[in-house]
């Protein structure tokens, strides 16, 4: 099933003749993130890389207490029902998985005893199917036995609709079946590339069997435990205040050696990004900070207290304006953006390139992301090294004004160019958001120069990102030429990412805006890519495919990328903390200690 | 009195299911659904989202919705959370200590320095004193608390580092060490809040005297020759204290209601920072819940500042 070359590049690593960093390497040059080339070496017979761990403490506590601050405080501590990272990273605390991700998109191991490759009988060969060997002699934190009931109920749970549990997608069709009391298998329906979703990660951490098995279902909302959680973390929990803070201890039986190393957990909510940075970088009252979103100016004068720094992990995340591939200014059937309506400006792919040109991707990172921005060509971004090289970006205000008048749009009178009567106006929509406005401004100040005319409007979050019927300014209904606002990819694969953009995903008022395909992109070619990368088990072709429908959506102007963001988060000096960029912040908090 | 009292609480039920009846249509009208967050993320079928739509009631009719919401509460029912899955009433008591806390300890600062100051420069208008008080009440009530509020936590936290700058509720430490913890971590907020109430207050309690104390009667009072201070406790103070004792009033709802702005500055788990959270996660339960208490309180409050008239004065009588 693998593709020959592949085939022989996995026998030099497995026999010692590649090492795995070039290996992954080679893959990156296709395009291809660290976590799926890791993924590809287990098909093709070699072990997954273990991530290394650097914990360095040799006894279990001692390390006093551990203050996090997170500036939207969790307000639910059951990962099924997490309706934010905010709730994932909360429950993540005392909920675990059974792997998760470390920096560099390896796998570690947290409740599995090894990770499911071929030679260990884990994986399947074609793709189906994986079993996974579970730790033994760990205990939740009341003293009962971790088996592979627990992992089989959670899947049970999850996937019953009358749970209404968001993590049903990631259950719903597959089947997970117990082999032993310490072993269970995933079957899946199709074969899968990307086999690390289900119970990896901190989004699909487990919960115990034994205190919601009665809670399955409706009366799913009634179980006690969704607010007092009993895992089988690090930190065992103490005290839970939605919204504001949430205590947990250390847990003496934990199945780690010579973890955890604080003694105490705190996290406090509330407040907002620039406040959490400043209690963290300048007074040093709190010892991390997640999802400082804040001016690098600022963060770069905190700094120069001296407590604490800034740190920034690589993830997928891409800041981007969508052009709107219909016409939002007129009506069809009582529906304005309509699949039936084409865009009278956008229709010309003169006027798409144009406006590609003159975001000036290298001001907006100057002036606004700093260092927790990267510029980009492409709409899918992996890690730094990871992304398609067949694009590339420029800004340049003369050639976009040539390739408007080449195209036949004249200034008129009041400078604005025209062509057949239709003038170069546009209306630019975004959420209220500090560097989101001044982008804006950037790129309404370059379009002026060249001649088009921009409305900039923005709409307060909570509205926005609503999936709200009877609102007109929600981002899928797109009553708007162009929006800016980015989609976190939550997962190191880009499948769930790219099957947005298909035909049959367009948001319509028939489907009541669900549909996530909002810039309403029809194109059978990239339909066609999609369909084929899903069925592909060949991960070189099925990378190639990807990289394509990348280049598809960016050739056509369907995106403008506008920058690659970066997480940012502020920690104290001597805090030594994991992050990844693939993952929860708290996904990797067993391996955290303070330095002396 | 107490048929008065009686009479007053019957007629606030209709302005209460009124104000109620706008409350919840005007948030059912509201643009944004608590689900927002679920949109943008791919992991979530947009399936899941109508169910959980469905299983919340949100997609029935604005009048089903609202004699639903009618029925619960006047079983002691004050709703389910949305975003916490738990419900509102325990949300609300979580918060409480906090906000009574703070904005009680700020409105007893406001008034034990508005009272004095205000009826000190009464007694001596355009003195210096009068002079440097009205100034500085001035200032202090042009000063907003987000502007305030910063400006000591740079001061206090981050240059002297003598106050920390995060509020925290579960102080740790007992007895002694405890209560000074606590008194040392409310310091900053309760005195921005205070103090601006102050501000107001001052000048409020400076005119009301100034209205009484060129009244004849109190002209008699010191020509039957009893001294200053007698004078201006008994006599004139007790009457001056009239309208200050609506204003107080109706400023105690909102010792319940809590400082939106300063308890998101300093972080203060209150029922402020409570409402604004789930303003912007659109919590419909939990905002209605908060801004019915209000309402209540409101209308109760008021009755009190009517029956503390008839004490304050009794030619006032209540009928």
């Amino acid at each position: 099933m693998l593709d020959k070359k592949l085939r022989s590049m996995i026998d030099k690593v497995a026999d010692g003749r590649m090492d795995r960093r070039a290996f992954i390497q080679r893959m990156a040059a296709v395009g291809l993130t660290a976590p799926l080339a890791n993924q590809i070496l287990a098909l093709g017979g070699v072990a997954m890389a273990e991530g290394v761990s650097t914990y360095k403490p040799t006894k279990r506590g001692g390390g006093g207490a551990l203050k996090l601050l997170w500036w939207q405080g969790p307000t639910l501590l059951n990962p099924h029902f997490a309706t934010g990272t905010k709730d994932q990273d909360g429950s993540r605390l005392f909920y675990e998985p059974l792997a998760c991700w470390d920096p560099d998109g390896n796998m570690k191991l947290v409740l599995a005893a090894e990770i499911p490759s071929i030679q260990n009988g884990g994986l399947a060969a074609d793709g189906k199917s994986v079993t996974w060997k579970l730790k033994p002699g760990v205990k939740w934190h009341d003293g009962k036995p971790f088996t592979a009931d627990d992992v089989v109920f959670n899947w049970e749970y999850a996937k019953d609709p009358a749970t209404s549990a968001l993590t049903i997608a990631t259950y719903r069709d597959i089947t997970v079946e117990k082999v032993d009391d310490l072993t269970v298998r995933i079957l899946f329906t199709k074969p899968t590339p990307f086999w690390a979703d289900p119970f990896v990660g901190a989004p699909n951490a487990i919960i115990p069997k034994h205190l919601f098995a009665d809670y399955k279902g409706a009366k799913s909302r009634e179980a006690p435990n969704n607010l007092s959680p009993v895992g089988t973390g690090p930190y065992k929990f103490v005290e839970f205040k939605p919204g504001d803070l949430v205590r947990g201890e250390l847990n003496p039986n934990y199945h780690m050696p010579n973890r955890p190393y604080f003694d105490t957990l705190e996290m406090k909510g509330g407040g907002d990004a620039v406040s959490a940075a400043r209690a963290v970088i300048q007074t040093g009252e709190y010892d991390f900070g997640y999802n400082i979103q804040v001016e690098d100016d600022i963060l770069l004068r905190l700094e120069k207290g001296g407590k604490g720094k800034a740190i920034y992990a690589v993830g997928g995340d891409t800041e981007f304006i969508a052009l709107n591939s219909t016409d939002p200014n007129t009506e069809v059937d009582g529906e304005r953006s309509s699949i039936k309506t084409k865009h009278p400006l956008f229709s010309d792919p003169a006027v798409r390139k144009a406006l590609s040109m003159l975001v000036d991707r290298e001001s907006v990172k100057k002036a606004i992301y700093g260092r927790a921005g990267r510029t980009t060509a492409n709409f899918l971004n992996g890690p730094e090294k990871f992304v398609s090289k067949n694009t590339s970006w420029e800004f340049s205000i003369e050639k976009a004004s040539k390739l408007l008048d080449d195209a036949g749009w004249k200034p008129g009178a009041d400078g604005i160019r025209e062509k057949d009567g239709k003038k170069l106006k546009l209306l630019y929509q975004t959420s209220i958001n500090g560097p989101r406005q001044k982008t804006q401004a950037i790129v309404k100040q370059a379009c002026q120069k060249a001649g088009i005319d921009v409305e900039l409007k923005s709409v307060v979050a909570s509205v926005f990102f609503s999936s709200d019927v009877g609102n007109p300014d929600t981002y899928p209904k797109f009553y708007a030429d162009m929006e800016m606002f980015q989609i976190p990819m939550t997962q190191p694969d880009p499948a769930q990412h790219m099957r947005r953009y298909i035909s049959a995903n367009v948001a319509t008022k028939e489907n009541k805006w669900q549909g996530q395909n909002y810039p309403r992109y029809v194109n059978k070619e990239y339909d066609a890519v999609i369909e084929a990368a899903e069925g592909e088990m060949d991960p070189l072709k099925r990378v190639a495919l990807y990289i394509k429908a990348n280049d598809i959506l960016i050739g056509d102007t369907v995106f403008i990328p506008v920058q690659h963001r970066l997480k940012v988060e502020a920690a104290a000096n001597n805090l030594v903390c994991i992050i990844s960029g693939w993952a929860n912040e708290t996904d990797n908090l067993f391996d955290w200690y303070r330095e002396a | 009195m107490s048929q008065y009292v009686l009479r007053r609480l019957l007629i606030a039920i209709p302005s209460l299911l009124g104000i109620s009846l706008v409350l919840f249509v005007v948030l059912a009208m509201a643009p944004g659904d608590p689900f927002a967050e679920l949109a943008t993320n791919p992991n979530v079928p947009p399936e899941v989202a109508a169910a959980l739509r469905a299983k919340f009631g949100l997609d029935d009719p604005i009048h089903l919705r609202y004699l639903h919401w009618l029925s619960a509460m006047a079983h002691g029912d004050w709703g389910f959370s949305f975003v916490s899955r738990m419900d509102v009433d325990q949300l609300i008591l979580q918060r409480l200590p906090a906000t009574l806390y703070v904005i009680g300890s700020a409105q007893i600062l406001a008034l034990l320095i508005a009272i004095p100051v205000g009826v000190y420069a009464a007694t001596k208008p355009y003195s210096l004193f009068d002079q440097i008080a009205n100034t500085l009440a001035f200032v202090g009530f042009s000063l907003p608390t987000f502007f305030t509020g910063i400006l000591f936590i740079l001061i206090f936290s981050v240059t002297l580092d003598w106050l920390p700058l995060v509020y925290t509720t579960d102080v740790k430490g007992t007895g002694i060490r405890w209560v000074l913890e606590m008194i040392r971590q409310a310091i900053m907020p309760v005195a921005v809040l205070g103090l601006f109430q102050a501000a107001s207050m001052t000048r409020f309690v400076r005119s009301a005297m100034l209205d009484v104390i060129r009244l004849d009667y109190v002209t008699t009072a010191r020509a039957k020759g009893l001294g200053q201070a007698k004078v201006i406790v008994k006599h004139v103070m007790r009457n001056a204290m009239i309208p200050v004792v609506t204003l107080i009033a109706l400023q105690m709802p909102a010792v319940f209601g809590g400082a939106i702005v300063t308890e998101q500055i300093f972080r203060i788990p209150g029922i402020g920072s409570l409402l604004i959270s789930s303003i912007l996660a659109n919590d419909t339960p939990v905002v209605m819940a908060v801004t019915f208490v209000f309402a209540c309180l409101v209308v109760l409050f008021n009755l009190i500042a009517d029956v503390l008239y008839g004490w304050l004065d009794p030619r006032i009588s209540l009928r």
